[in-house]
């Protein structure tokens, strides 16, 4: 039988081909679970998971609880704003009173990156890393992999363009990672001052104009403008922005396919997608959310069957 | 030990057309009644029984689904394999209906308890009944009898009834082994 060849999920760099394979198997069988009438397996009954998040998140939060809940785990829910983190407590001391109260699996979202590699050498238990500051976010690019396959079929051959704010986005990072690693072709898009310098080592090429990128691909997957990211100006202002970077449905008409259309959410509408793109048939964006759970259902179910 | 034949091609023929022949008599036409094939292996033995409902008596409406029971197992973590899925395809509702369980063998009976408690995420049934084609006597673990049986054996908790298929494994015929040891 098969399992996956790591104990924890720290980023799309730690695992291999094989385990997104069996992750999305296993997503096939939690994707038809979760539209029963009754959605809910037993399977995760004896394991606790605690979902720490040092930083805001709505979705990818409600995602794992729900995952978490749809597999009948006991969850506890924690944000830093809350916490004694604000006392002054250091994050293995946080996460090892956690742990006291008898928690198998740690969900965390920090904003330093390395932080749930960190905390995988230092504490006794499965971790998940729900983003680590413009490191990685694995689980959100599993779901853009596999909505991608649920799309098209096949992510291997398929030409996937990323636009936005590459330097800042974890969700960008980890999506190159797990697009290579499964035979696609990736390329940025971007404003040049939010494009990592680097970018070319990791095998993606840049291109700089928007038309030209979206003629290349397949899929579209369009960040968000993090204005909470942007300590200094990179861009003039959000209207040129969206003027150069943002996907209007004139320019989605005026391609000679159909593109796939994503967005990690959430939206700024008007930036850097208009509100028809998001809303038409070619955005998979509200897919994208139901696969999130059906994958981090298949996530925590394969990481949980190996703590023994 | 080298596999014993318990049954042939031609006894697994006639096991199966008195099988559906006392699924006709309780059930008469179908009219309320779903197949459920438990998977992986109940699978192949729902799809014959179905088939012969058809050929034999002209019963073809009857739904058939698949039931996988991976997630309502109890042996999770406490098996040294991870536990692999298989898929449930099930498009209708079991609410108010009579359910035949279908699966090759019956051995401590966990499989059928986790089925019975997968079911109910699709509904209430008015009922739920049981067809094996063998049924491993005295290795009960729980108490769950089958209400259909092709053939009735005793078997050592070392050995293990491998049901073959002409669909996947060539020729019909069911296998007395020793269990191979990991």
């Amino acid at each position: 039988m098969k399992e996956l060849s790591v104990n924890h999920l720290l980023g799309i760099k730690y695992i291999n081909k094989n385990d997104i394979d069996l992750i999305f198997e296993t997503a096939d069988h939690f994707k038809e679970v979760i539209n029963r009438p009754i959605k809910k397996v037993p399977s995760l009954r004896d394991i606790t998971i605690a979902n720490i998040f040092f930083e805001n998140s709505t979705r990818t939060k409600l995602s794992f609880e729900l995952a978490q809940k749809r597999l009948s785990a006991d969850v506890i829910s924690f944000s830093a704003a809350q916490s004694s983190v604000k006392k002054g407590e250091t994050l293995i001391d946080t996460v090892n009173n956690i742990l006291a109260m008898k928690v198998d699996m740690v969900v965390m979202r920090h904003s330093d990156a390395g932080a749930a590699h960190f905390l995988s050498k230092n504490v006794k238990a499965s971790i998940v890393n729900a983003g680590d500051g413009a490191h990685e976010h694995p689980t959100q690019a599993l779901l853009d992999s596999y909505s991608i396959r649920e799309k098209l079929g096949d992510v291997a051959g398929k030409k996937v363009v990323i636009v936005g704010d590459i330097l800042h986005s974890r969700v960008a990072l980890s999506n190159i990672f797990a697009l290579q690693m499964q035979g696609a072709e990736v390329k940025v898009c971007g404003p040049k001052t939010l494009i990592p310098k680097y970018i070319e080592s990791l095998g993606v090429k840049v291109e700089p104009n928007l038309r030209k990128a979206l003629e290349w691909c397949d899929a579209a997957n369009m960040l968000r403008v993090q204005n909470e990211r942007l300590d200094f100006s990179y861009f003039p202002n959000t209207r040129e922005y969206s003027q150069q970077f943002g996907l209007t449905k004139e320019i989605l008409d005026s391609l000679d396919k159909e593109i796939v259309v994503m967005h990690p959410g959430p939206i700024n509408r008007g930036v850097e997608i208009t509100s028809d793109v998001a809303d038409s048939q070619q955005s998979v964006i509200l897919d994208q959310v139901e696969n999130g759970v059906a994958v981090r259902m298949a996530v925590i179910y394969l990481l949980a069957s190996k703590i023994k | 030990m080298n596999p014993k034949v318990l049954l042939t091609s031609k006894e697994i023929d006639i096991i199966l057309h008195r099988l559906a022949c006392q699924l006709v008599e309780k059930h008469l036409d179908f009219s309320n009644t779903l197949l459920i094939g438990i998977q992986p292996r109940g699978k192949f033995l729902a799809e014959r029984i179905k088939s012969i409902l058809k050929t034999e008596y002209g019963i073809s409406e009857v739904p058939l689904g698949f039931l996988d029971i991976t997630f309502f197992r109890d042996d999770f973590r406490r098996n040294q394999k991870t536990l692999e899925a298989n898929k449930t395809q099930i498009d209708f509702l079991v609410e108010d209906k009579k359910v035949v369980f279908i699966d090759d063998v019956l051995y401590t009976g966990r499989s059928i308890r986790a089925a019975l408690t997968a079911i109910q995420s699709f509904g209430r049934p008015a009922e739920i009944e049981l067809l094996v084609l063998i049924d491993r006597r005295f290795s009960r673990h729980l108490p769950i009898q089958p209400d259909y049986r092709g053939r009735q054996v005793d078997a050592f908790d070392e050995e293990t009834i491998r049901v073959h298929w002409s669909e996947h494994e060539q020729e019909d015929a069911v296998f007395l082994e020793e269990t191979e040891k990991n």
